[in-house]
């Protein structure tokens, strides 16, 4: 194995010039500049997989656009001081979807972008699975189904403390299967935390098919509403309507929102999208190449 | 004959933690609407702002416990041991073990003398559980003094803890001037020809035990074991080499458990001769005494093990 220990020197990796990083970009960022940093973070996700040689792409390219105008629009946060008390939260429920997390952290500043290429590697602060070890990053998880119940702490602390900070979670639409997401969406309603926001990423593929073959989730609103939900339904690439329906969500009162976010698993990628296989599978040498070049 | 008071552990529990809670705005309690039986509900009355039940959800409870672990509150949770060990496992193993966050479950009807709801109900793989998460702390108390002063510290101390308590009242070992010392095993009787670790609400009957055999000319040396992890492991080793045997006395299986914990420390450091009364399997039905007869748990079993290693020491 010693010779494979650092594949990016063995391996054909193109060390381009990162445009997201050069970019200056404005606040809140135009959506041609959210465009330009999905880009960036597309390449970084598949970058950062091909030199692990694991890792799971199709649900970290499907939640780019969701990452993205929630880091560079939405919320308040502070790089250069990840644990500010009254910071807005994100916990990635769908942990294994971690690099698209570690992409959007280190293009907005949490920890420098050469780490990146440190990713499921020993002695790295970026794991296989989310940790709290990596700045930015608010939940350990690694096991589905608890990111929503997990939140919903963070918004009980934010309103015995009365602090204005509010939360998000993003879920994954197969992660829904867990009983656990049930039980704190029941108990989110019940306390009527308007100060939580659940996005599912819905990109209707999990680990082995497609979601539907696995267990039918439709009519998937209409569970959230009779849980006492506000539902919102969105095109989950769609940046204006992301932006949107997050303003629409921080409005809302006395419920819970949930963003059911129709997502392509494997976005971007013309043979990654909509593809079972390419959930977990890291991509050969001349998929990354290809890759890359569509998201020149 | 000696003979001690028998008071509730979860009775001093909820009490203190209500004390705890009055000095201490960052105290949260979460319930499993359970929270009578736990007495948590003396918290809930005085702080409702400050206290969430979240229905028979556990997993669910585990997860949001550690949410506000992380928002910088300190969170005891409370049920029953079998529902807040056994049930969400996997939430406390990845959110509050791995990030080592500040959470006290602190769970009742630990043991078999939970008594008639029978085997699903008694909790005898929760020591076992607890003890084999990386850096988390645990401790059976081993009456309602100790409860009062180990719910006390785990407040005061940042990291997980899980402390175990019962349904039924158990025997006061100890007097009120008692110092409860974290990760320090607790010397109560002194003795040369065996000595005898015992935890929770065994330590009682083990005195007991102790006393009768010093009649036979078997000194035994009688230690309450509280704290499970860490494990205080010098205490263990010098009594092995001071007494030549020892014998363990837990409510719980013996795989695990605490016979397990000194076992690993006497193979290690100093083999000696040891016999353990623990559970050997499942249980079932029963008023607590009968359970604790039939399946082997009694002062005349702690006797027949302490004269076993007794005879088996060189």
């Amino acid at each position: 194995m010693g010779s494979d220990s650092d594949p990016s020197t063995k391996k054909n990796v193109s060390r381009t010039e990162s445009p997201g990083a050069s970019t200056r970009i404005s606040y809140p960022p135009r959506i041609d500049e959210l465009k330009v940093i999905a880009k960036e973070l597309r390449r970084k996700v598949l970058r950062m997989i091909f030199v692990a040689g694991s890792g799971h792409q199709g649900g970290s390219l499907s939640e780019i656009e969701i990452l993205a105008s929630l880091y560079f629009g939405v919320m308040r946060i502070d790089p250069q001081n990840p644990d500010w008390v009254s910071r807005d939260r994100f916990i990635l429920s769908k942990s294994h979807a971690c690099p698209g997390l570690y992409a959007v952290l280190a293009q907005r500043g949490f920890f420098p972008e050469d780490e990146l290429d440190t990713f499921r590697k020993i002695n790295s602060r970026l794991q296989g699975h989310a940790h709290i070890k990596t700045p930015g990053v608010e939940m350990s998880g690694g096991s589905l189904g608890q990111g929503l119940s997990f939140g919903l702490g963070c918004a009980l602390s934010a309103r015995i403390d009365s602090d204005s900070y509010h939360t998000y979670v993003l879920l994954g639409d197969g992660e829904c299967d867990e009983g656990q997401i049930w039980e704190a969406a029941m108990a989110a309603a019940h306390y009527g935390l308007d100060n939580l926001t659940v996005i599912v990423d819905r990109n209707r593929i999990q680990n082995d098919r497609f979601t539907d073959e696995v267990m039918k989730l439709e009519p998937f609103a209409d569970k959230w509403k009779a849980f006492g939900w506000n539902v919102l339904k969105i095109d989950g690439h769609d940046f204006a309507s992301l932006i949107d329906a997050f303003a629409s969500a921080r409005k809302h009162s006395s419920q819970p929102t949930v963003i059911i976010a129709d997502t392509v698993k494997g976005k971007g990628i013309s043979f990654m999208e909509n593809n079972p296989a390419f959930h977990a599978s890291p991509p050969t040498e001349e998929d990354y190449n290809k890759a890359m070049l569509e998201l020149e | 004959m000696i003979s001690f008071p028998m008071a509730s552990t979860r009775e001093a529990y909820g009490k203190e933690l209500l004390d705890i809670g009055r000095s201490n705005p960052d105290v949260v309690v979460l319930g499993g609407d359970l929270n009578k039986s736990t007495f948590t509900h003396l918290f809930a009355q005085e702080f409702p702002d400050r206290f969430f039940d979240f229905g028979p959800a556990e997993q669910n409870i585990m997860s949001v416990a550690a949410g506000l672990a992380a928002s910088g509150k300190i969170p005891f949770v409370s049920t029953f041991a079998v529902f807040g060990m056994c049930r969400p496992f996997d939430q406390i193993r990845l959110n509050i073990a791995q990030p080592r966050l500040n959470v006290k479950i602190v769970c009742t009807h630990a043991g078999i003398i939970t008594g008639e709801d029978g085997m699903s109900a008694h909790s005898i793989e929760d020591i076992s559980l607890a003890c084999s998460l990386p850096g988390f702390n645990v401790i059976a108390p081993s009456d309602s003094i100790e409860t009062i002063q180990a719910v006390r510290a785990a407040s005061e101390m940042d990291g997980p803890f899980y402390i175990r308590l019962y349904r039924t009242a158990i025997p006061v070992v100890h007097d009120n001037d008692y110092v409860f010392s974290f990760g320090k095993g607790d010397l109560i009787r002194n003795g040369t020809k065996v000595t005898v670790f015992a935890t929770g609400s065994m330590v009682g009957s083990s005195l007991v035990a102790a006393h009768e055999l010093a009649t036979e000319g078997i000194d035994c040396r009688v230690i309450n074991m509280h704290t499970l992890s860490p494990l205080d492991e010098e205490i263990i080793t010098i009594s092995a080499k001071e007494t030549g045997a020892v014998v363990t006395v837990e409510e719980h299986y013996a795989h695990g458990g605490l016979g397990s914990l000194v076992a690993q420390t006497v193979g290690k450091y100093c083999p000696v001769p040891l016999e353990m009364v623990a559970l050997k399997g499942y249980t079932e039905s029963g008023k607590p005494d009968e359970l604790i007869e039939k399946y082997e748990l009694g002062i005349k079993d702690i006797k027949f093990a302490i004269r076993n290693a007794y005879a088996r020491r060189s």
